[in-house]
């Protein structure tokens, strides 16, 4: 189609603006983007609680991308100041202070929109047929936020930053054969040292949040094309009117963009409250080691990595050796979060709410759920936190035995689940959706 | 191209054997990418063995030097922490040093040159934190049979006087014997034997 047979724009009520955006229209796809992605884009109307974390996950990308730029003004990506310039913008720089808590913060924040977010894909069977793609964006976009997270921890350059990321480089090297090479080309020396603290900067401020960025357009477009899920797990494209809307679609815009700026104002105000009074959360959002410069030549008494990747620290940590050689562990740990693509095809209900579906997957997700904050919470702990069992159990450390257990529990899920989920005892699906 | 007959069979050939070689072209261009997080010259000149002047050195006492940014520790054994050592033996993982943590010539009771002086890379084999010393007066910490050794703060594992590993923690194998070799009796060389670094 030649620009001009575009129809004109009409109807802001202003004869200039219409002029300019049908002059702009008729050059880029402004309408038709308007409509497709907000104006005429049709979501459930039966969206609960739970559909305010993939809006509020795109907020919090935007506080990160906008506070990183203005923190990365005072930043210096160097060994020797590294920690310096991250007290000078604490301290000195106008502001610096607050752009870095948010910063810090909304990392925190992020991951808990995101686990929120995925949470509500199980619960919903938002990840079941046709929204596979929709899921496996979203799995790589977490795994993009892990790495951009693990790359960013390093460089405040505390003892924390130092020495989680020496715990985490060094996964690599208990790869059979390549591991110690592999371990040397990340960290571009024999210890970390300015030249990972240099690489890891590149990667947090450009090449991975370059991916996300790319990843978050794939996500929205994946799940454009089929249309939101809803928490009745029913299509709502199956009952439309006559000109082809679904019967239980309105457009997100308006509805659900003011729905999401309630969530946006109520998000705000917790995020300020944790800016501008805990900042650190009593140590789980930062460190209190991170608060004293790397040091080589000695380790902190106890290393934990940040809140959410305790979970799969607590699984690394739980599975012994094998052969002399710790690489179990460090699969068990990769397995445990590479299997998250496999889980639109792992899930055999004939249903896809948590609503109809029987009992087996009510409780398999109960104790999933149950599981994951257990190790979660075992990870920020030492292995001696909860004492050790009596000889009987061969003295061993409380805390190592409940992790294996969990461990095992947190594998049956994903393994059993074609199983339980297939022979569970369904009811029956509305043929509309609910409020 | 609905008509496969309209196809002409060498310009699609040439179109393919092009993108063939510009996508070849495109890999090897990511060599020179990957070979930029190789250590650098400068990196690998910091790798420089470094020497120890242990004449200071009382016995019973720990020293750490630091090489390649990693902790050396030397520790100048009594006679009292040589007898104790083989009394725990059965509770190491590998009590014989057979892994091989150590240059040959330290794979022997004490994983040393000189039974005494022992020359250890203070990195715990598990995820590179660096444990601590715990002397034999740590008994309430450490349990009633504890005769001197290391605890690594990270996970918890614990090492002997020799940096040998116990039964049941989370590093797999004992701490690494660095190459090294005596200049004189007071001074030792750290990174280098006489067959080289």
């Amino acid at each position: 189609m030649a620009a001009t047979e575009k129809p004109a724009v009409a109807g802001t009520g202003s004869v200039a603006l219409d002029g300019l955006l049908t002059w702009v229209d008729q050059r880029f796809p402004l309408i038709s983007m308007w409509k497709d992605h907000l104006a005429e884009y049709y979501a459930p109307k039966n969206f609960n609680f739970w559909y305010y974390f993939g809006s509020l996950a795109m907020l919090v990308l935007v506080i990160q991308i906008v506070t990183g730029i203005f923190l990365t003004m005072n930043y210096k990506p160097d060994a020797n100041l590294a920690f310096a310039s991250v007290e000078y913008i604490m301290r000195e720089v106008p502001g610096g202070w607050i752009i870095r808590y948010m910063h810090s913060t909304g990392a925190s924040a992020f991951f808990i929109c995101v686990y929120l977010h995925m949470f509500r894909a199980l619960l919903y069977g938002s990840h079941r047929k046709p929204r596979e793609l929709i899921w496996i964006f979203g799995v790589l976009i977490y795994l993009s936020l892990m790495g951009e997270a693990f790359f960013g921890y390093l460089l405040p350059w505390g003892q924390m930053s130092y020495w989680g990321a020496q715990v985490i480089i060094n996964l690599f090297s208990a790869i059979p054969f390549i591991g110690p090479d592999l371990s040397l080309w990340i960290r571009g020396d024999y210890v970390i040292a300015d030249a990972t603290l240099n690489r890891f900067f590149a990667m947090h401020v450009i090449a991975i949040p370059l991916v996300l960025l790319g990843l978050v357009v794939a996500h929205l477009l994946a799940l454009h094309e089929v249309g939101s899920n809803n928490p009745d797990g029913i299509e709502i494209k199956k009952h439309k009117d006559a000109n082809g809307v679904p019967l239980d679609g309105i457009p997100f815009h308006p509805y659900y963009t003011v729905k999401d700026i309630l969530g946006v104002v109520v998000f705000l105000i917790v995020f300020s409250i944790i800016v501008f009074f805990a900042p650190e959360m009593g140590g789980y959002f930062l460190e209190a080691n991170n608060f004293v410069p790397a040091n080589p030549l000695q380790t902190p008494p106890h290393i934990a990595p940040v809140w959410y990747f305790t979970p799969y620290y607590s699984i690394l940590r739980g599975v012994p050796p094998l052969f002399n050689s710790q690489f179990p562990g460090v699969v068990a740990m990769g397995v445990s979060v590479m299997v998250l693509f496999l889980l639109p095809w792992l899930d055999r209900g004939a249903v896809k709410s948590i609503r109809y579906r029987g009992a087996y997957f009510k409780v398999a997700l109960t104790a999933f759920v149950v599981v994951f904050i257990v190790l979660g919470y075992l990870g920020t702990e030492p292995i001696t936190v909860w004492g050790q069992f009596g000889a009987w159990l061969g003295n061993a450390d409380r805390a190592t035995v409940v992790a294996r257990i969990c461990t095992v529990i947190y594998f049956l899920f994903f393994i059993l689940m074609p199983w339980y989920t297939s022979i569970d005892k369904n009811k029956p699906e509305p043929e509309r959706v609910t409020h | 191209m609905s008509d496969d007959k309209q196809v002409n069979h060498t310009r699609r050939n040439l179109v393919i054997a092009t993108c063939a070689a510009g996508g070849a072209a495109g890999v090897a261009a990511a060599v020179p990418f990957a070979a930029s997080w190789l250590p650098s010259e400068r990196a690998k000149a910091g790798g420089a063995p470094v020497e120890a002047d242990i004449s200071k050195l009382e016995p019973g006492q720990i020293m750490t030097v630091e090489w390649r940014s990693k902790p050396v520790w030397i520790v100048r054994r009594t006679k009292e922490m040589l007898d104790g050592m083989a009394s725990a033996e059965s509770k190491l993982s590998d009590p014989g040093s057979d892994v091989p943590m150590q240059p040959e010539y330290a794979k022997n009771e004490f994983r040393s040159i000189k039974p005494e002086v022992l020359v250890l890379v203070g990195i715990c084999t598990h995820l590179g934190c660096s444990p601590q010393s715990k002397p034999a007066e740590d008994k309430a910490e450490m349990g009633a049979d504890w005769k001197g050794g290391f605890l690594c703060p990270c996970h918890g594992s614990k090492f002997d006087l020799a940096g040998r590993v116990y039964k049941g923690a989370p590093a797999p194998v004992n701490l690494e014997v660095p190459k090294y070799t005596y200049l004189s009796d007071t001074r030792i060389l750290i990174g280098e034997d006489k067959k080289g670094t």
